[in-house]
């Protein structure tokens, strides 16, 4: 660990936090339909968009019509990416001449990106068209977000308002998140990539003759105009296979650090929208608390574990970190927070190989894949604030009063949500990879033996199942039993989260708002930090001790006594 | 003396034999798996302990597997359920024994059943066979034979039987004091009653099925908490089924009987056990404490109540006023008023007339003296009038309220053609009275032939050690309401005196009613005490609602709670152990989830260190071997619910603090305690269970 890299990581929160205040003032802004400065270059085309979809913006949804509208829109995104795979062969912008993607990864990746997640069971340059990259991933990586969004304002919502009936309207939330929030960043934020160096064209591959004589084909195509979005929607879906590792993805230290930025930023902001719609920002502070909490004991951890290297190394004179696995041009520090980010905020770009990571370095994105409030765009919100609601639960009691949460009671129906919604990401999660790692079609994928190998199956599930989409590598995912089971533990992940999600939102909004006393539990401060931090760790960490236990953990212990699987 | 009261009762049952005995019987007959079934967690734990035992003898007639470690597992897995049973026995054992004795004052009683409510006539039936609207004849000795309200008669009535105190009450007809239980006996004069409740639904008959538990009804939050706690175990289940792939993929294999020890020991057994016993605990402690919860919901909402409206009288201040200053008009000297006073309050026997008295004596050592050595007459105090004095030696002197003896003045003036006294006079009186009034107290002019002497400052005593109780209540943010028959002025002084935090002046059945909707508007949930008629209204309305059991039948009917001793104070304690009761939950669910991390440090090392033995490193106890580990987990799990029956049936002690405080206290109990204290005590069992041999 040096100096310079804690300055470069501390350089990164200090960009973040600082950007949490504007941002979230301006999405509160854009969310409660206020006038903002790009309103007069949007309201007409907002307007343009309601009319043509005959949508009234000032009519609300109770959440069971918010919840109708979010499915039926995720099940056309979901027909249109797939249909667009299996017909790309006969469609336009496919000069590389890529034929038809096979049914179970067409199903896999049409769910992966509808669900923000990203899982690519394929390798993007050789297996998608232009067209299919940008009408159909780049599409989804906008919208997929925008849905995050629009499902973390309906729980704030739910929190704000008292006896009411509904909870927003969910395409007024979906197409206000993407055409002021996702849009106007992006169309930036890609110029400055390009500036850097990022490819941005419709050209064919290049071939190009190396200096030892072989041929090389080097992909390219609209590489900048997905990369922003890809961390801004905390997508994660790479152009290239190589994802944020490529030097076309990410050239330069400004590009890892726009990249990184991005990944939390809205993420972050929205906590901020939550603290100023319940009409006190330090709410949204505390949670911040929570999350920024766990995400810089894993930044240590990593940086730690990265750092001191591998012992058998070292054995063999070897001296300093493990950069197996990483891009030079980034270091131990950056690739250790890459690591941390990414799985923190459930975007699953890479900047490294997390397969190469050391044992412990490798258990801290698995874990924080595997508690829900690191979450990505939207579902971080909601992650969030279901520990907190069952935090709140569980030690509210502790003051002698049925708990409450912003004024919110919280009673029966809260905690069967919050329960379902802890239970659906679990059971995908523990009883995927409990099949994978016995039966035949589930074995002949992994390429490592032993813990190791247990874990890439462990990871791969609980990044389809978080919504990540990172891999940990070393598994061929993409076989017809890999790209089903994950994309149904991706689909359970979102909607088995989302559903009880919005459920809680319509039953929190029809509750009145009891006034906080000298008697209500405080829920700011470093107490109830630590107290979400606790639940966290105990209810939603422990489920998976034991898979932990025999993954990553056995692995360190074993590294420790020379042993490598 | 009522937390005396308390705290004796409470101390004195947790460990008796007469309970603890029948328990264990208790303890067997709640395996029914019907009675099982109302706990989600326990249920679960009954169910493996059934699978593992099939297990068990398949192995011993089959001789396969580790029979004596299998065994003792099974044993402590049916342990936990038994423990669980027993913690419920108990505490429905200390209600039971009260039920006892209650039932033994239901024994049949015969009751004279009139003919008609005018005449004379009745016919002796059995006292259960009494209809709700007959209308029987109780006398001196009788045993009243059914709940009812005296429609004719005054009477003595010893209630001992409800209420545990020997004093007789008055129970007369109209009025707020007409209600009489059935059980009760009338030691004087005889009374009609009519009666309001058919056998079998009688208040002693309810008061039966509450305290013996047989009516309970899980609450709102106990419902919540069942929730939690089953999703918890849901989990549980997940983490657990799936070891045996992931094992397997290793190389490995659990065998079950380790993987139930695991699964056991990780779902909240210890809350899961105790729950019901604390529920029927804090509904226990309401009735030592002589109040009855209609409901458990009533006793919870009291944790939840956000304004306490109190009635001035009798609970913020002493029931009478008390003379406090003689202040007499110009020209009068203070002796002289005192003197005439207390000549006008010597046959005085109320409370203020007695405060006079004595104050004339501590202040200017005027000595009471003998009406009769004065040849004095007595008047006595009448709604006319609303004066008493006395007349003696040829004079007359008269107390009474400011305007009545202003009139009295006037007409005196008028009779005797007398000019007018002079306005000068009434003017300073009047302004004497007023600043009195601003006080907070009550103005009583004197008036000695005539002549206006001055006005005695009667005060309304506030209860020594309320005002902190208030600032107590403010710190546990409870707003405390004065509800108060007087006027805003006097109200503000008294509210302000008392340190309560606002007051309702002038309330009438209307308006307090609509000053609870209002609060309720605010999603506020308010507790209020009464016992009249026309409070009944608003005691159904308010979420907590406490009926005086001096108070009528329509009381009664509406409160949610019944106090026995009718003692309006008793608010604040009942808002405390509703509070208890949450906390006591809130805190063994905490301490419970706590547990698992020291258990999975036990059990997961000692699980998997067939096939991998670098987990070893994991065994941070330093356990002696693999089945001594799972074996001390499971019976720390199993002991853990015996250690705590006496806390859940106390109750976590309730400080008035503010939440944050309470919390954080609370937190390091049995958050941190119960991170802590699974480690010490599995490390202990260990080192046991091994010294014994047992593994």
């Amino acid at each position: 660990m040096t100096m310079n890299g804690w300055i470069q990581i501390l350089i990164f929160f200090g960009i973040v936090i600082a950007l949490v205040k504007p941002l979230g003032g301006y999405i509160n802004r854009v969310m409660n339909g206020d006038r903002t400065p790009l309103s007069i270059v949007f309201g007409s085309v907002e307007r343009g968009l309601y009319r043509l979809a005959g949508t009234d913006e000032k009519e609300e949804q109770h959440w069971t019509t918010y919840m109708a509208a979010m499915l039926f829109f995720n099940l056309a995104g979901f027909l249109l990416l797939y249909l667009l795979q299996r017909a790309q062969g006969f469609l336009p912008f496919n000069p590389a001449g890529l034929g038809a993607v096979s049914a179970d990864s067409s199903f896999n990746t049409a769910v992966s990106f509808m669900t923000n997640t990203n899982w690519q069971g394929y390798a993007g340059e050789s297996t998608m068209s232009y067209l299919t990259q940008m009408a159909g991933v780049t599409v989804q990586n906008f919208v997929s977000a925008a849905v995050g969004v629009a499902g973390a304002m309906a729980i704030i919502r739910g929190f704000a308002r008292a006896s009411a009936k509904s909870v927003g309207n969910f395409w007024v939330d979906l197409t206000r998140a993407t055409l002021y929030i996702l849009l106007p960043i992006c169309v930036v934020g890609s110029l400055v990539l390009v500036w850097q160096g990022v490819p941005q064209n419709l050209n064919p591959y290049t071939v190009a003759a190396t200096l030892e004589g072989g041929q090389q084909t080097i992909a390219q195509g609209p590489v900048a105009s997905q990369m922003i979005i890809k961390h801004l929607g905390t997508n994660g879906g790479g152009f290239f296979n190589a994802n944020s590792a490529h030097p076309f993805e990410n050239p330069t230290a400004l590009t890892n650090l726009l990249h990184l930025v991005s990944i939390f930023a809205i993420s972050f902001a929205m906590l901020n929208v939550f603290g100023r719609q319940v009409g006190n920002q330090k709410q949204g502070w505390a949670l911040l608390g929570v999350i920024g909490a766990i995400v810089v004991a894993g930044v240590v951890i990593v940086y730690w574990a990265e750092a001191a290297g591998n012992p058998l190394a070292h054995a063999l004179g070897v001296e300093g970190g493990n950069l197996e696995g990483k891009e030079t041009r980034f270091g131990l520090a950056l690739s250790s927070l890459f690591a941390v980010v990414t799985t923190s905020a459930s975007t699953g770009a890479v900047n490294g190989m997390h397969d190469s990571l050391m044992p412990l370095g490798g258990l801290v994105p698995l874990f924080n894949m595997q508690i829900p409030p690191l979450g990505g765009i939207g579902a971080g919100v909601y992650g969030v604030l279901i520990f907190a609601i069952l935090a709140v639960f569980i030690a509210g009691l502790m003051v002698g009063r049925t708990p409450e949460y912003l004024g919110k009671k919280i009673e029966a129906k809260e905690v069967k949500m919050s329960i379902l919604a802890m239970l659906g990401p679990s059971l995908a999660i523990l009883v995927f990879t409990a099949i994978a790692v016995v039966v035949p079609v589930g074995l002949s994928s992994i390429q490592d033996a032993g813990p190791h190998g247990f874990s890439e199956v462990l990871y791969a599930y609980t990044s389809g199942a978080n919504n990540n989409g990172s891999a940990f590598a070393g598994l061929s995912a993409n076989t017809p039993f890999y790209n089903i089971t994950i994309g149904l533990a991706m689909l359970m992940g979102r909607f088995l989260l989302i559903v009880p999600v919005l459920a809680i939102a319509g039953s929190l909004a029809a509750k009145k708002t009891v006034p906080a006393s000298a008697g209500t539990l405080p829920t700011t401060g470093p107490l109830f930090i630590g107290l979400v931090i606790g639940v966290t760790l105990i209810v939603g960490g422990l489920t998976f001790f034991p898979a932990l236990a025999l993954g990553p953990i056995v692995e360190h212990f074993a590294l420790l006594a020379g042993q490598t699987f | 003396m009522l937390e005396s009261h308390m705290s004796h009762s409470k101390s004195a049952s947790i460990l008796d034999a007469r309970i603890l005995v029948p328990a264990v019987g208790g303890t067997f007959r709640k395996l029914d798996p019907r009675s099982l079934a109302r706990n989600p967690v326990m249920f679960v734990v009954a169910a493996v302990s059934a699978l593992t035992t099939i297990l068990l003898v398949k192995d011993i007639l089959t001789g396969g597997g580790n029979i004596g470690f299998s065994f003792q597992i099974v044993l402590w897995l049916w342990f936990t359920v038994l423990f669980a049973n027993f913690a419920e026995a108990v505490a429905e054992g200390r209600g039971k024994a009260q039920a006892e004795s209650l039932r033994r004052t239901r024994t049949e009683t015969q009751a004279r059943l009139l003919a008609s409510a005018a005449g004379d006539d009745y016919k002796v039936v059995p006292g259960n066979s009494l209809k709700v609207g007959d209308i029987v004849l109780v006398e001196a000795g009788d045993i009243i034979p059914s709940d009812g309200e005296v429609i004719e008669g005054v009477a003595s009535v010893n209630e001992a039987a409800i209420t545990g105190e020997s004093a007789p009450v008055i129970r007369e007809s109209g009025g707020d004091r007409s209600a009489v239980t059935g059980g009760t006996q009338v030691l004087s004069d005889r009374i009609r009653v009519r009666v309001t409740a058919a056998a079998g639904s009688t208040f002693i008959d309810r008061m039966i099925g509450l305290v013996e538990g047989a009516e309970r009804q899980k609450t709102p939050n106990e419902i919540a908490l069942n929730i939690l706690l089953a999703g918890m175990t849901l989990i549980f289940v997940l983490a657990t089924v799936t070891i045996p792939s992931f094992a397997s993929y290793a190389g490995g294999a659990i065998p079950v009987i380790v993987l139930v020890a695991l699964f056991v020991t990780l779902i909240p057994t210890t809350i899961g056990a105790l729950l019901s016993a604390i529920g029927i605990a804090g509904m226990d402690r309401l009735v030592r404490f002589n109040v009855l919860a209609m409901s458990g919901r009533a006793v919870e909402a009291a944790g939840d109540v956000d304004t306490l409206l109190l009635d001035k009288t009798g609970t913020i201040t002493l029931g009478n006023r008390q003379a406090a200053e003689f202040r007499p008009v110009r020209g009068v000297t203070e002796r002289e008023l005192a003197d005439a006073a207390q000549l006008a309050s010597l046959a005085d026997e109320t409370p203020e007339g007695r405060s006079i008295v004595v104050l004339a004596k501590e202040k200017y050592n005027i000595r009471a003296r003998d009406m009769a050595g004065l040849h004095a007459t007595f008047v006595p105090f009448t709604a006319q009038s609303r004066m008493s004095g006395v007349d003696l030696e040829g004079s007359t002197i008269r107390k009474g309220a400011v305007e009545a003896v202003l009139k009295h003045v006037e007409q005196g003036a008028v009779a005797a053609g007398s000019a007018h006294i002079g306005s000068e006079t009434i003017r300073e009186i009047r302004a004497v009275a007023d600043d009195i009034a601003r006080q907070g107290g009550t103005p009583l002019a004197v008036v000695k032939d005539g002549r206006l002497l001055g006005v005695v400052y009667l005060k309304d005593i506030v209860k020594g050690g309320i005002r902190e109780r208030f600032a107590e209540l403010r710190r546990m943010g409870i707003r405390t309401v004065m509800i108060t028959g007087d006027n805003p002025m006097t109200a503000a002084a008294i509210a302000a005196e008392a340190g309560v935090d606002d007051f309702l002046a002038q309330a009438t059945p209307e308006n307090k009613l609509a000053l609870i909707r209002e609060e309720q508007a605010k999603g506020k949930l308010v507790a209020m005490c009464g016992d009249g008629t026309n409070d009944a209204p608003a005691l159904a309305q308010a979420d907590v609602g406490v009926a005086m059991n001096t108070g009528t039948v329509a009381a009664r009917e509406a409160g949610n709670m019944v106090d026995l001793d009718s003692d309006p104070t008793k608010l604040i304690e009942i808002v405390e152990i509703g509070k208890q009761l949450l906390m006591t939950r809130g805190a063994l669910t905490t301490f419970s989830i706590a547990n698992d991390i020291a258990k999975y440090f036990a059990i997961i090392p000692a699980m998997f260190l067939a096939f991998y033995p670098q987990l070893g490193a994991l065994n941070v106890m330093g356990l002696a071997t693999p089945q001594s580990a799972i074996l001390s987990a499971i019976i720390f799990n199993a002991l853990i619910i015996v250690a705590l029956i006496p806390l859940s049936l106390k109750g976590v002690s309730y400080r008035a603090v503010g939440a944050g405080a309470l919390l954080s206290r609370n937190l390091t109990i049995y958050g941190l305690g119960g991170i802590v204290a699974p480690f010490v005590g599995i490390k202990a069992i260990d080192m046991a269970v091994t010294a014994i041999g047992l593994v």
